[in-house]
């Protein structure tokens, strides 16, 4: 229903290679998520899937056709954009209704898809509202609307959650995996939020600077990443990465260690350090400390109620089950 | 976004425009030229020979010609002078805290939207005309004796018309230019201590600047063209004394009925144009890229 | 600016301004007036400025002399006429420089308003000379087309400004929608430009009205709109400035009033934007 494979897809822009050959794939149900920094072409990927954007070459298959001429309008996806792009002149119902009316869908059979996704995201007091008139949650949920009546074989999510405020952000993110688990339809989400992908996705797309840097679950990436770059860019407070004399005892180049896998003791421990920047967040607290023959400081999160202030000396110790090997290309030594 | 698809349908959305401009352009444009190397006078049916550039010499050596240059470079400069001089004096003046201002931009736009062949007339009849014109019962009320604009001055009087019909399009820019001047730039300057005119000098004009060389451009390229108020007016007259390129050409070709001669006059007012042109695209190339 | 005005300064400004702007609209104003006095009122001296008895009677007479109508009807049709006939053209082109724009749409946009620099006494004999074999020579046919053409740039420039207003990802998600271009212009384009393209109509109904070059060239008794008409004007008996009055001030009151409301269009349009 919603299996999409990319096959060697590369896209340029003049003489700018914005994405290296790429090969993905996507079954149908999952929840993929497509995440990176900015510029690493995961907007552009999601582009071209939904069929805005040609291909320089490679193929997009869906549902076991190649789809790779397809316009847009025929590839049965349905796309919600970072800026929701409702139709200002429309009302909410003549927003989601937009879709169907290009499809030739009776009316009577649109006014059920309506009030269905209206019941489903909470619109229904708001079908004859325009958007101008919504707030930005209430917006947010129109897009979604608007995808959902199309039945698509897979919904293309473009950064949708950006524009909202911190605590819409959670919540929305929550009714989205529950749509997701009501629909059971392939969702590809593109974001720059590795909490996002981390919470939402069944199978997340690490993408840098046009390339897959890995393919997997949340799980697999938190404990297993496949290079430096996966390493650093997955986890909140970053991972830890040393080189030097404690990666060389460890016959690595580079050596990593998450926060929560740091024991911090005030008097003794593997690594002895002075306590920096304290960041107090209630239930935890992340010192960054400043350990001696090192230039950047190390990140350790203890419980809430350890009392330790800038300039107090600490020890670390590395749970050396959970430590991360690296070699000189970047790549994780087994 | 940009898809082979989309590509192919811009292409296509956008070549009617193009191929009629291309047309409007080209073809009587190459007709002119070709026309300008014949001699070919509607009067006289039969050959047309070409003749080469003879018709280009009889053009730049008409006595008409030499006038006709001069009094459009009267033209353009008379009106610039005074819409630009009076447009910067008036969009200071309206851009003052006063009552009632939309309704004095209201009144001083109205000029530009009179056909030009009314205000002429309006303007040569009621207003400048030595026996029933306004002007000439106030001369009388003074004592003296009603002038004769129209004979006596012909070409000062049709700068008096047009700059009347094109000073609201220089009020208007000017203003619109002076309210985008950030106001907190010019109390920063009031708190460093400079005083009006200094604040005028060193921020407003410079501000302006910009404004009022589009405006100079804009406006010469219309008035190079100026036609139906020489028409209505002083038919060019008396003598060539208000006689533009424009309408130079205009008696040689639908007049005289000596096309081949228009038309080397044609290319000439062509080029003309041409020169100005160039300075007012790199200023609007400018502006399209920010 | 957070300062007090002083009072007295407003008033000063405000008689200074006033006085200018009813000294730059008085022969507007003068022509309106003219037009209800006799004719033997109208050059009255000293010059009557209220005190006269006001009549319709220029108006009437205007129209059964000359068939007045007629002209005011051409030049409705061919402002009207060559501003629809332009935006049918006008639109697509500047969908396509707006929001599929390619390295090639600059060149193109500064070219087109470059062909309206040209000066009309350039062509005007091949144009003249093709109207006249064409049978194009005073017919409001002819006319149509050559104010489309030398509006053309204005038209495309100003519909191009008011559409990259409009953001292209509500195209796109039209496009994802399902529609096809045809749709995604009428559907969702055109309802969201409707204030831009009025504005546009708005200013060429306006460069079409007044426009005075062709039409005065290229027409003669039937097709002459009201510039042709009012350059040709003068009465047999004379005296004429009333009547005059009433000619001039029925061509001008249209497009004095369509003016008033277009005057931020007509920066936009006239500048090419070259001044915010």
């Amino acid at each position: 229903m919603g299996a999409i494979t990319l096959e060697q897809v590369t896209k340029s822009f003049g003489d700018v290679d914005v994405i290296h050959p790429l090969d993905l794939t996507v079954e149908d149900g999952e929840f993929v998520v497509f995440v990176g920094p900015s510029g690493c072409g995961k907007s552009t990927l999601l582009r071209l899937i939904a069929g805005l954007e040609d291909t320089s070459s490679g193929r997009i298959v869906i549902d076991g056709e190649d789809a790779t001429a397809v316009p847009p309008a025929k590839r049965r996806l349905a796309m919600v954009f970072q800026s929701y792009a409702l139709y200002p002149h429309m009302s909410v119902r003549k927003n989601i209704a937009f879709p169907m009316k290009m499809a030739g869908i009776d009316k009577a059979e649109q006014t059920r898809r309506i009030e269905q996704a209206a019941e489903v995201l909470n619109l229904t007091d708001y079908l004859d509202r325009r958007p101008g008139q919504l707030s930005g949650g209430q917006r947010q949920r129109v897009a979604i609307g608007r995808a959902i009546v199309r039945e698509p074989a897979a919904f293309l999510f473009d950064e949708p959650l950006s524009n909202l405020d911190a605590a819409l952000r959670v919540g929305m993110r929550m009714e989205i995996s529950e749509l997701h688990n009501r629909l059971k339809t392939t969702m590809i989400y593109v974001t720059h939020d590795q909490v996002e992908a981390m919470t939402m996705a069944d199978k997340i797309v690490v993408l840098s600077a046009g390339r897959i840097e890995q393919v997997g679950s949340p799980l697999d990436l938190y404990h297993a990443p496949r290079n430096l770059f996966v390493a650093g860019f997955i986890g909140s407070p970053k991972m830890n990465l040393m080189t030097g004399p404690e990666a060389e005892r460890r016959d690595a180049q580079t050596i990593g260690i998450r926060p929560e896998h740091l024991a911090a003791s005030p008097d003794s421990g593997a690594w002895r350090g002075t306590v920096g920047v304290s960041e107090h967040l209630g239930s935890d607290t992340f010192f960054h400390v400043k350990i001696e023959g090192r230039d950047d400081p190390v990140t350790v999160r203890a419980g809430g109620e350890v009392s330790l202030h800038h300039g107090d000396p600490i020890f670390l110790t590395p749970d050396e089950s959970r430590m991360h090997r690296f070699d000189a290309q970047g790549l994780r030594i087994a | 976004m940009a898809t082979k698809a989309s590509r192919a349908a811009a292409r296509a959305m956008i070549s009617p425009s193009v191929i009629l401009l291309l047309g409007w352009m080209l073809i009587p444009l190459i007709m002119t030229i070709y026309f300008s190397l014949l001699r070919y006078n509607l009067l006289m049916p039969g050959a047309n020979p070409f003749v080469g550039l003879e018709n280009y010499e009889y053009f730049f050596t008409d006595p008409a010609f030499v006038a006709a240059v001069t009094n459009t470079l009267m033209l353009v400069v008379g009106v610039l002078v005074v819409t630009v001089g009076g447009g910067i004096a008036l969009a200071l003046l309206i851009d003052q805290p006063m009552w009632g201002q939309g309704i004095v931009r209201i009144l001083v736009i109205a000029p530009f939207f009179v056909m030009p062949t009314v205000s002429a007339l309006v303007w040569k009849n009621m207003f400048m005309n030595p026996v029933n014109g306004l002007f000439a019962h106030g001369a009388q009320f003074l004592g003296m004796q009603p002038f004769d604009f129209l004979a006596h001055a012909p070409l000062a009087s049709i700068i008096g018309i047009v700059s009347w019909q094109w000073l609201p399009f220089a009020t208007l820019i000017l203003l619109t230019a002076l309210q985008s001047l950030d106001s907190e730039q010019l109390e920063a300057a009031e708190m460093d201590g400079a005083g009006p005119f200094a604040r005028f000098r060193h921020m407003v004009l410079p501000h302006l600047a910009r404004a009022i060389t589009v405006v100079i451009l804009i406006e010469t390229i219309f008035l190079l063209s100026i036609f139906a108020e020489i028409l209505v007016t002083t038919g060019g007259g008396p003598g060539n004394a208000s006689t533009n390129l424009t309408y130079l050409v205009y008696v040689q070709s639908l007049l005289q009925f000596d096309v081949g001669l228009g038309s080397a006059g044609g290319v000439f007012a062509i080029i003309l144009a041409n020169i100005v042109a160039i300075f007012l695209m790199r200023m609007i190339g400018k502006n399209l890229d920010a | 600016m957070a300062r007090a005005i002083t009072t007295n300064r407003k008033i000063i400004n405000t008689a200074i301004a006033w006085f200018i702007a009813l000294l730059i609209f008085f022969p507007i104003l003068w022509t309106v007036l003219t037009s209800f006095k006799t004719e033997a009122q109208a050059i009255a001296d000293p010059p009557l400025f209220l005190g006269f008895d006001w009549t319709l009677e220029n108006y009437t007479t205007v129209q059964e002399r000359s068939n007045y109508a007629r002209h005011f009807w051409n030049s409705v049709v061919i402002s009207v006429g060559s501003t629809i006939l332009g935006l049918i053209i006008a639109v697509p082109a500047a969908w396509s420089m707006a929001f599929v724009p390619s390295k090639h749409t600059r060149n193109i946009l500064m070219w087109m308003l470059s062909t309206k620099m040209l000066p009309p006494v350039g062509v005007l004999v091949p144009i003249y000379l093709i109207f006249r074999d064409w049978g194009l020579l005073d017919t409001q046919f002819g006319l149509v087309i050559v104010l489309t053409l030398i509006n053309l740039p204005i038209i495309v420039w100003m519909l191009y400004t008011y559409f990259r207003e409009i953001p292209g990802e509500i195209l796109e998600a039209a496009r994802m929608d399902g529609a096809t271009l045809k749709s995604e212009v009428l559907y969702v384009l055109l309802p969201m430009a409707v204030p831009g393209i009025a504005s546009t109509m708005l200013l060429n109904i306006i460069l079409a009205w007044n426009e005075a070059f062709w039409t005065l060239n290229l027409t003669a008794a039937k097709a002459a709109p009201l510039t042709a008409f009012i350059a040709s004007y003068s009465s047999p008996e004379g005296l004429f400035y009333a009547k005059l009055s009433a000619a001039s001030t029925m061509a001008i009151a249209p497009i004095l009033i369509m003016g008033w409301f277009s005057q931020k269009q007509l920066v936009r349009g006239l500048t090419f934007g070259a001044v915010k």
